[in-house]
């Protein structure tokens, strides 16, 4: 059996019902599951003997703007096991935009985590340490949201006072 | 040829002092190398053998601001660093001037972006500007140059009455 089957397999076995949507385009296997069960799937993921997903290579989001589901959050996880990449996605429905942190199964994910919630404003519940990454500390907005302009918003960003 | 055959016989010149001080500080201006990206690499070439900016007495690049007249900024600056910029510009001591290295830190550049300071001159006092992304080895030499032309044209009286930094300023 190939790796991609047994990975299907055996997440669909396991939670059948909140497996949304699994799509295998140009041998990148990824799998829509409901935002309640990321922890969990996550936990299955990494520690089932046969699959070892031990390694979270990304965490990013998506900004679908004009959807009704607006956000989805994406993890690019990976297994040594069988050099296999496997994507998992999860919507989110309604404000307040917030998922569970897959920190506790994937130290790893703390700063792709952080980086998501400082471009989308995406909430990570008990995230250790959910501080911006990039941005200033005190900065309102997220720029990678789809409504926030290029050229950003004048004042939102202090400058130091001119002299002479 | 030189100062030496006018001075063979016990001579002596005489010149004003703004003149000689002037001559001296603009024949050694310590460069502080604020190097914050690709311009930084051009900034290197211009100090190295081949472009030699040495020749303009400009040659010690000080890694710390304390010691230095002349900030090269060299590279693009982003709101964070604005801050940081700033506090290393407010540590050297008086006269200084500053150097826009490149399109980014002249005005943005190709950076016309919500992180992107569009240009230094909004929170620095920027004496010359250097077109280029980044700018050739020699037209950062120009702008030395220009600055030392500056330089030459100041009296001691310039400098005199400059208001201490404002507290808040230097905290930020």
């Amino acid at each position: 059996m190939l790796f991609k089957e047994l990975v299907i397999e055996k997440l669909k076995n396991q939670f059948s019902d909140s497996i949304v949507e699994v799509t295998d385009f140009r041998d990148d296997l990824s799998v829509l599951i409901k935002k309640e069960k990321i922890v969990e799937a996550a936990m299955f993921l990494k520690n089932d003997t046969d699959l070892q997903f031990t390694m979270c290579k990304d965490v990013t989001a998506i900004d679908w703007a004009t959807r009704k589901k607006r956000f989805t959050v994406v993890y690019h996880i990976f297994s040594l096991k069988d050099n296999f990449n496997l994507r998992i996605k999860a919507n989110l429905d309604d404000e307040p935009w917030q998922i569970e942190s897959v920190t506790s199964v994937w130290p790893g994910a703390n700063w792709y985590e952080r980086e998501t919630y400082d471009m989308y404003g995406i909430v990570f519940v008990n995230h250790p340490d959910l501080r911006r990454m990039y941005m200033p500390e005190g900065f309102q907005y997220h720029p990678l949201r789809k409504d926030f302009p290029v050229l950003g918003i004048p004042d939102s960003l202090p400058l130091p006072k001119v002299i002479k | 040829m030189g100062l030496e055959a006018k001075l063979n016989k016990d001579g002596f010149i005489t010149t004003t002092i703004d003149a000689i001080i002037a001559w001296a500080r603009k024949s050694s201006v310590w460069p502080m190398p604020m190097g914050i990206s690709c311009c930084a690499i051009e900034m290197i070439s211009a100090a190295d053998p081949k472009y030699d900016l040495a020749r303009f007495g400009s040659e010690v690049m000080r890694f710390t601001p304390r010691q230095c007249d002349l900030m090269i900024v060299a590279g693009t600056v982003t709101y964070k660093m604005a801050q940081v910029v700033r506090r290393i510009y407010d540590q050297m001591p008086e006269p200084k001037w500053v150097i826009a290295m490149g399109a980014c830190t002249s005005s943005g550049g190709m950076y016309r972006s919500y992180n992107v300071v569009q240009g230094i001159d909004q929170f620095l006092p920027v004496d010359v500007y250097t077109a280029g992304c980044p700018p050739r080895p020699e037209n950062l030499i120009n702008a030395v140059m220009t600055i030392q032309q500056k330089i030459s044209k100041t009296k001691a009286r310039d400098f005199q009455d400059i208001p201490l930094l404002d507290l808040e300023t230097a905290k930020n």
